[in-house]
């Protein structure tokens, strides 16, 4: 941009362009899942044996920790951009730290979960619920390892001096987090307890 | 600085320009035309590339068009030096056919048009119309296009490896699908990467629009080309995700076996493979849910690139402005209600065919909207017959034509006669050809002094759409005589069926026609080099247009203006006295 040009200007809508992005982003997730959720419908309603035999089948207490372990990182996400809107640089690299270790938590319990399945010989093209399971719980997997990432390189920098300064951009990150969460919210229910009650 | 640029659509204050770029730093090579985060850079990118790939799917056309006229002979020029896999003695061989027909449907629809109607015009216009310096996040707008030269390599390498490229239909459906070799894996591979890309720069268009508005641009004075780019990045965003969901579903299923698409009742050698228990409808369902909002992402940009030529070379404002916005929206949100029109023969309960066939039907109402208003703004127009202009009126006509015959298939039980005969694809290459592809072309011929400083040569440009115009419809039209009388489509030799024998001379006149077509093509590649390099140079403003992309220097740099911008009125008034 030369001297003397301002076409630089507020954003039209009062949300900063990235924030903006990611809402956008967020609901084309949401269809995302969607596709998934809807199969997982239809292909339920015609295998409801099926489905809910292999439910039976899945540890559903591994499930509830991690459940309580993206919670949390919700938690400790929400107070890492809280400390650094405020300005407390150190408290923002103790939240933000919680929130990757817990994610990694979340990652191992999954991968316990996978090769648990995999030693009783159970893999995706077992039956259509196992199908379901690894692709779904895989994919959510992915996008919590891609949140991750940029996490990482955050908390890098936050070590330089002056800490980190862009709040919103961690803001930004927290939405796609909390995203991430709310899946597995949606997943937990019907993959892990929907099943005949004498198991 | 002339008159017509200071009352240009907003009131342009222009600062003492000459120099006001100077202190714009250096950029290299690589920076400045390769991995540019300029979106007028990266428009040109997306132009260059889809038009390369217009290329080669009007090439393989050309081939599958040889096969229908004179089956079994040996292609000349070319058959002698085709790979055995492909031709025997020069003739193509069933299997090469197949993969041609669904590579030519693939290509067309993802590397084509939708990068040019979207990725092209929408990277060129979105900014410069609502007058602002970039895209808002303008280093994704560069990802979202290098997503695309990698997904078409893979999606084209299909052709070279083993059991040769996907050939289940540019529609991929199970069991069919899944069952296949790897070209059908690298498909869905590159389909899925096309899909990403496609979905980056949508939520770019979005959060640019609804961001970077310059001061007094209000939502509705954006003019229509902004608003149809806007709608279908929406329907992107919303639609697409879905498609990558089916094709994640459908990638394991051809890759780790499992049966979201596969039934119990599956009679294959690989059937040990699969547990069964999946429903092979189920990836119609998910795959029309995106494919047939994607018609519309197809139709509608060209829709609004339409709206502004035809309102520039008529001299008159858009006859119905928020009529035509109100018209789009309507399409677009009864396009995602109306996917199961393509499934009447699927084997779908006819109570569910009735409400998709009065849904479809019910999309006439916003079309004709658009085709009333339109004649309305031509109507006592000062019309100019510039080359733009005659393809956008060739878009009105055949989008005409196209809508009816969609019509006819829209109503189930007309539907049950015609479905998979060559009316179909008579009508398909109605709204993408004469629809979707004139409109680019309009697009081109209006928006290429903006984009390249030069002026394309006018009379070159006149020739090439009568040449376009005339063997399109004299290829296209006698298709939907084939499909009445029974001709399928996909299908590789036509003439072991008694009852289509007598239809190879009228498919010799198709053929003969569709070479012609191909040919008038390279018009056009000529025009753009040629204009490249010796075209006139081009003024601010050549068609005297109204929009705010007009008052943009014709070349400039990463930022567009050189002036600060405020909005005063709508887009399309002409009551100026230099207008």
């Amino acid at each position: 941009m030369s001297a003397g040009l301002s076409l630089a200007h507020e954003p039209n809508s009062g949300v900063p362009h990235g924030k903006l992005a990611m809402w956008i982003f967020l609901a084309s997730e949401i269809m995302f899942f969607s596709g998934f959720f809807g199969a997982f419908i239809v292909l339920r309603n015609s295998n409801i044996e099926m489905f809910s035999h292999s439910a039976g089948e899945l540890n559903s207490y591994y499930a509830l920790l991690n459940t309580a372990v993206l919670i949390g990182s919700s938690l400790t996400m929400a107070l890492s951009i809280l400390n650094l809107q405020r300005g407390n640089n150190k408290n923002f690299q103790l939240f933000l730290g919680l929130t990757i270790v817990c994610g990694f938590i979340f990652l191992i319990v999954k991968t316990i979960e996978y090769s648990t399945k995999f030693s009783h010989g159970i893999y995706p093209s077992t039956n259509v619920f196992f199908a379901f399971y690894f692709t779904m719980t895989g994919f959510h997997a992915l996008h919590v390892i891609l949140g991750m990432i940029p996490m990482v390189f955050m908390l890098i920098k936050s070590y330089n001096r002056g800490g980190y300064n862009k709040p919103v951009k961690v803001e930004t990150l927290g939405l796609s987090w909390h995203f991430v969460d709310l899946v597995w919210i949606f997943l937990f229910p019907i993959l892990y307890l929907i099943f005949p009650a004498h198991h | 600085m002339d008159t017509a640029t200071v009352s240009l659509h907003g009131s342009a204050q222009s600062h003492d320009d000459a120099h006001s770029h100077d202190d714009h730093h250096e950029l290299s090579f690589i920076q400045k035309y390769i991995f540019s985060t300029d979106h007028k850079v990266i428009a040109k990118q997306f132009l260059f590339v889809s038009l390369f790939f217009l290329m080669v799917g009007g090439f393989m056309a050309m081939l599958i068009r040889w096969q229908l006229a004179y089956p079994g002979q040996a292609i000349p020029l070319i058959g002698q030096y085709l790979p055995d896999t492909w031709v025997a003695a020069g003739a193509i061989q069933p299997n090469f056919y197949a993969q041609l027909l669904s590579m030519h449907g693939s290509i067309m629809i993802f590397l084509v048009i939708i990068p040019l109607a979207v990725g092209a015009f929408g990277n060129q216009c979105i900014p410069l119309m609502i007058g602002t310096d970039d895209m808002a996040l303008p280093k994704l707008n560069m990802y979202s296009f290098w997503l695309v030269p990698p997904a078409g390599m893979i999606f084209c390498s299909g052709f070279f490896v083993e059991g040769g490229a996907a050939a289940a239909g540019w529609t991929s459906y199970p069991t069919l699908a899944p069952l296949a070799d790897t070209g059908q894996t690298l498909w869905l591979i590159g389909l899925f990467l096309i899909g990403f890309s496609s979905i980056m720069g949508a939520v770019n268009y979005i959060t640019t629009i609804l961001n970077k508005r310059a001061k007094g641009m209000h939502m509705f004075r954006m003019p229509l080309t902004v608003w149809a780019l806007f709608i279908t990045a929406i329907l992107i965003v919303l639609g697409t995700p879905v498609l990558a969901s089916a094709i994640s579903m459908q990638f394991m299923d051809q890759f780790m076996h499992t049966s979201f698409f596969m039934p119990d009742n599956l009679v294959h050698a690989k059937r040990a493979l699969y547990s069964g228990g999946g429903q092979a409808i189920l990836w119609q369902h998910l795959f029309w849910f995106y494919s047939h909002p994607a018609v519309y992402i197809m139709i509608l940009p060209t829709m609004g690139i339409v709206s502004d030529v035809m309102s520039t070379f008529s001299r008159k404002p858009i006859f119905g402005y928020k009529a035509m916005i109100f018209a789009i929206m309507g399409i677009a949100f009864l396009g995602f209600i109306v996917w199961g029109h393509h499934m009447f023969q699927s084997g779908m309960n006819p109570l569910l065919g009735t409400t998709f066939m009065l849904s479809t039907i019910v999309i006439a109402v916003p079309s004709a909207i658009k085709i009333f208003n339109w004649l309305g703004t031509l109507w006592r127009g000062n019309i100019k017959f510039a080359a733009a202009h005659l393809n956008a009126l060739a878009f009105v006509a055949t989008f005409v034509i196209g809508g009816l015959s969609g019509v006819f298939m829209a109503s189930a039980p007309v539907d049950i006669y015609i479905h998979d005969t060559y009316f179909i694809v008579a009508h398909i290459h109605y709204v993408l050809f004469g629809g979707s592809l004139f409109g680019i072309f309009a697009g081109i011929y209006y928006w290429f002094p903006k984009m390249f400083g030069k002026m394309l040569n006018e009379s070159w440009g006149r020739k090439h759409f009568y040449w376009t115009f005339i063997f399109f419809n004299l290829t296209f039209y006698p298709m939907h005589i084939l499909g009445v009388g029974g001709h399928m489509r996909r299908v590789y030799d036509p003439y072991v069926y008694d009852f289509l024998k007598h239809f190879q001379p009228m498919n010799q006149f198709i053929s003969i026609a569709a070479f012609i077509l191909g040919a008038s093509q390279l018009i056009l590649l000529f025009n753009i080099f040629w204009s490249l390099k010796y075209g006139k140079k081009a003024p601010r403003n050549p068609w005297r247009a109204n929009t705010l992309d007009w008052a943009a220097p014709a070349q400039f740099g990463h930022g567009n203006f050189d002036m600060d911008i405020t909005v005063y009125r709508g887009p399309y008034e002409f009551s100026h006295f230099d207008r």
